[in-house]
């Protein structure tokens, strides 16, 4: 007779089988039969997070710095309701998650039993797709699929509710057949006639540019190679998303920096004058195209992309390419090099008075800010961070704001998977969680979260999970005081009227990092910065930054509402002719 | 409103809706209905009506069919979105107007009125294949199968005969021919 396994170690197994090596979580009352197998399991190493939430943003991080699923083991109820957040962050910038919950036993479901909650109903919008177990014999089934969705196609959260008694049951364990599709589902269905119509579309473009994102990460660190290759091979100017930082050098001549409401005077105006724009893995987010009905007006448009649902959903394109992004770029490469040997050399002077443009706009210098001697400017600290890391292989995450943008525009990456921040959902307090994760997938490696201050407020508790494991993750904080993007806000659409948005007790930062047993640095002047960043990078301990910064700061450059690419607000030295009034006093 | 103090671009022009049939094949799971309802509520598109049995008991597939407006953008997006749910097969779309494919809904109409206009409520049906399901002396229940718009107009005409209550089902919808959808 063949071993029966109860349903806790048949989750175990499947986890072994998956090459799952470390999970976040907390116990509970739901999940205690799994938690008691957890030391007969010596290959996967659990982290005890201090808050749900922590823990599903530390399996994100985890995820996007390596490239692997990201586990995370929460009870029921109010473990599955904390864990919401994250799943939703993970839906929205596409991580793969796969997230374990307890549940009551199945003849308590539905009686409002103590910490039940509808688990699939809550997470059912914010995750690719959901389970609840109540048949044992599903169980192996169910956990095997569950990764197999969560890392194919356009990856993202999937979560396995598994109910007490079914974890204490016991049943034969399945091996793991992997299925050909998924219902069908399959993903690359581009032909050679899409990619001969791209090759058509590059070799007669005067003006081109791509606008790569995050699919480009997704697709693996050779997808980034590729398009390193391509963009080389035709000399096209290239931007990306917020997302997509790292998949080409960001000090490169032909990289014109992050696009979109808060991007580049050059990259901007680019995407607004092109006459071929290839987006690669971007989803014409609206923090990226502004006002829809002007953006890029005059360009034919291709869209790579693993999802056929990103096509056409938000901005109509010319030629849709479905398909994995390394697939993609692989025949388009090979397509280029036998149509067109010497395509860069024929094609440099058809886009020379294009670059020549795209020079006029970077001469402007849009991310210029004007420096102090006496107080210490947000962007000024970034460039001094990146200064004192860029010799180290480096891993940034960041909460969502101020800071989350000027370290998007000041901090160059040069490698993916290097920079983890929250776009679509903008999670404040993402950031300190997914440095723990990141320090969990990369032990070795210098990992910053750039953080504001009342973002990692949210979160904050997290540095106990930090000490607890010696990860020497490093919280580096800007601290203006306000909740530094509302306040810009308010200071430009709400006649300054500073609503709620300065935190006037806050804690004293570095006593908090000794209470928490790590360690407190604060930099108060631009004279002493240098010194407390190597203080700090010497530190082979969890480190709380306290960096006080001009409080009144704002993020430039900037598209107001209602305005396309080509209408930005540029920096103080800039604004004096070009104040907002009217019109342009909303946001995009 | 162009001076709305939004963080978010302001709504563009509206396009013109169109009315889609939607069929949707999936397996028939727990909470795989909520899915597809679920689906259309949270990205706001429309549902004018809605039929969902089992049709296939060996493979335990379930035939969803789904009446709804919008705009070509919306529609496209609608069948895009429904093909990435796990649990769905295949998805066919219909426009109303389409001559190659049959749409039909049943209603159930109860009258209670004298025997003069009982007849006259039955007459009234002729062209939509009434059947009498139940009868007393005081009052019928008509079966009738129809379009929609069929269906409003009646009961909308009926109440002069004593119509005092309608139950209705959502669409169903067929190719004609031999062709079977894939």
């Amino acid at each position: 007779m063949p071993k029966l396994y109860s349903g806790a170690e048949i989750v175990f197994k499947c986890l072994e089988d998956q090459n799952v090596s470390h999970i976040f979580g907390y116990p509970g009352g739901a999940v205690l039969p799994i938690y008691d197998e957890l030391k007969n399991f010596n290959s996967i190493k659990h982290i005890l997070v201090r808050h749900e939430q922590g823990a599903g943003h530390a399996a994100e991080g985890y995820a996007r710095s390596s490239g692997k699923p990201g586990v995370l083991l929460v009870t029921s109820g109010p473990g599955a309701t904390n864990a919401v957040t994250a799943l939703t962050d993970a839906y929205m910038d596409s991580v793969p998650l796969v997230c374990i919950t307890g549940q009551v036993p199945t003849h308590l479901i539905g009686t409002d039993a103590f910490q039940e909650c509808d688990t699939t109903g809550i997470t059912r919008p914010c995750t690719k797709h959901n389970w609840l177990v109540k048949d044992i014999n599903d169980l192996s089934e169910i956990m095997h699929k569950a990764f197999e969705v969560a890392t194919t196609g356009r990856p993202g959260p999937v979560l396995v509710d598994i109910p007490k008694d079914i974890q204490f049951q016991k049943t034969k364990y399945k091996n793991y057949r992997k299925e050909k599709k998924l219902n069908g589902k399959s993903h690359d269905n581009f032909s050679q006639k899409n990619i001969d119509e791209l090759i058509k579309l590059i070799s007669k473009a005067k003006k081109p540019i791509f606008y790569t994102g995050g699919g480009v990460i997704n697709s693996g660190p050779k997808a980034s190679e590729l398009l390193r290759e391509l963009v080389y091979a035709t000399g096209f100017p290239i931007t990306s998303t917020l997302q997509g930082l790292g998949c080409f050098p960001a000090d490169d001549n032909q990289f014109l920096g992050m696009l979109g409401m808060h991007g580049t005077y050059e990259a901007n105006n680019a995407m607004y004058s092109c006459d071929l724009m290839i987006n690669i893995g971007a989803r014409f987010d609206d923090r990226i195209t502004g006002k829809i009905d002007e953006f890029s007006p005059k360009s034919k448009k291709v869209h790579i992309d693993i999802d056929p649902s990103s096509i056409n959903k938000n901005v109509k394109v010319d030629l849709p390419i479905v398909g994995d992004i390394k697939s993609v770029l692989t025949s388009t490469l090979k397509t280029l090099k036998k149509s067109k040997k010497k395509f860069s050399k024929s094609n440099k002077h058809q886009i020379s008075n294009w670059w020549e443009k795209i020079q006029k706009w970077r001469s402007k210098r849009s991310l210029d800010y004007i420096g102090s001697e006496e107080t210490i400017k947000p962007q000024y600290a970034i460039e001094r961070l990146y200064e004192l890391t860029k010799d180290r292989d480096t891993y940034i995450t960041t909460e969502v704001g101020q800071h989350q943008m000027w370290a998007a525009q000041h901090y160059k990456f040069n490698k993916p998977n290097r920079w983890m921040t929250s776009g679509g959902l903008g999670t404040m307090g993402y950031g300190l969680p997914a440095a723990v994760g990141v320090q969990i997938a990369h032990p070795k490696k210098l990992v910053v979260d750039i953080a504001g201050e009342a973002s990692v407020l949210m979160t904050m508790q997290e540095m106990s999970t930090a000490v607890q494991y010696n990860l020497p993750i490093k919280i580096f904080i800007l601290n203006n005081e306000y909740m530094g993007m509302v306040r810009q806000w308010q200071e430009l659409l709400h006649d300054k009227n500073y609503s709620e948005s300065y935190t006037a007790a806050l804690p004293d930062f570095v006593k908090m990092a000794e209470a928490y047993g790590c360690v407190g640095i604060r930099a108060k002047t631009p004279e002493e910065l240098d010194d407390k960043i190597i203080e700090m990078l010497n530190t082979d301990r969890p480190v709380i930054f306290d960096c006080l910064v001009d409080k009144q700061e704002n993020c430039f450059p900037m598209i107001p509402s209602g305005k396309p690419h080509n209408q930005m607000l540029l920096g103080p030295k800039d604004q004096k002719d070009k104040k907002i009034t009217g019109k342009g006093r909303t946001l995009v | 409103m162009a001076n709305s103090k939004s963080a978010y671009s302001i709504a563009g022009k509206k396009q013109k809706n169109d009315t889609h049939i939607i069929v949707v094949w999936v397996d028939n799971e727990a909470g795989v209905l909520a899915r597809v309802v679920g689906l259309f509520s949270g990205r706001g598109y429309n549902i004018e009506s809605l039929a969902v049995a089992e049709v296939d008991q060996k493979e335990n597939i379930s035939r969803i069919t789904i009446v709804t407006t919008g705009t070509p953008q919306v529609i496209d997006q609608i069948k895009l979105q429904l093909k990435k749910l796990v649990p769905i097969h295949k998805v066919a779309d219909f426009k109303r107007e389409d001559k190659n494919v049959i749409f039909k809904e049943m209603a159930l109409f109860k009258f209670v009125a004298n025997n003069e206009k009982l007849t006259k409520a039955f007459n009234a049906c002729k062209n939509y294949n009434p059947v009498v399901l139940d009868k007393t002396k005081k009052s019928k229940v008509i079966q009738i199968t129809a379009l929609r718009r069929e269906i409003d107009k009646m009961s909308k005409n009926l109440t002069k005969f004593g119509l005092v209550s309608v139950s209705r089902t959502g669409a169903v919808a067929m190719t004609r021919g031999s062709d079977v959808f894939k």
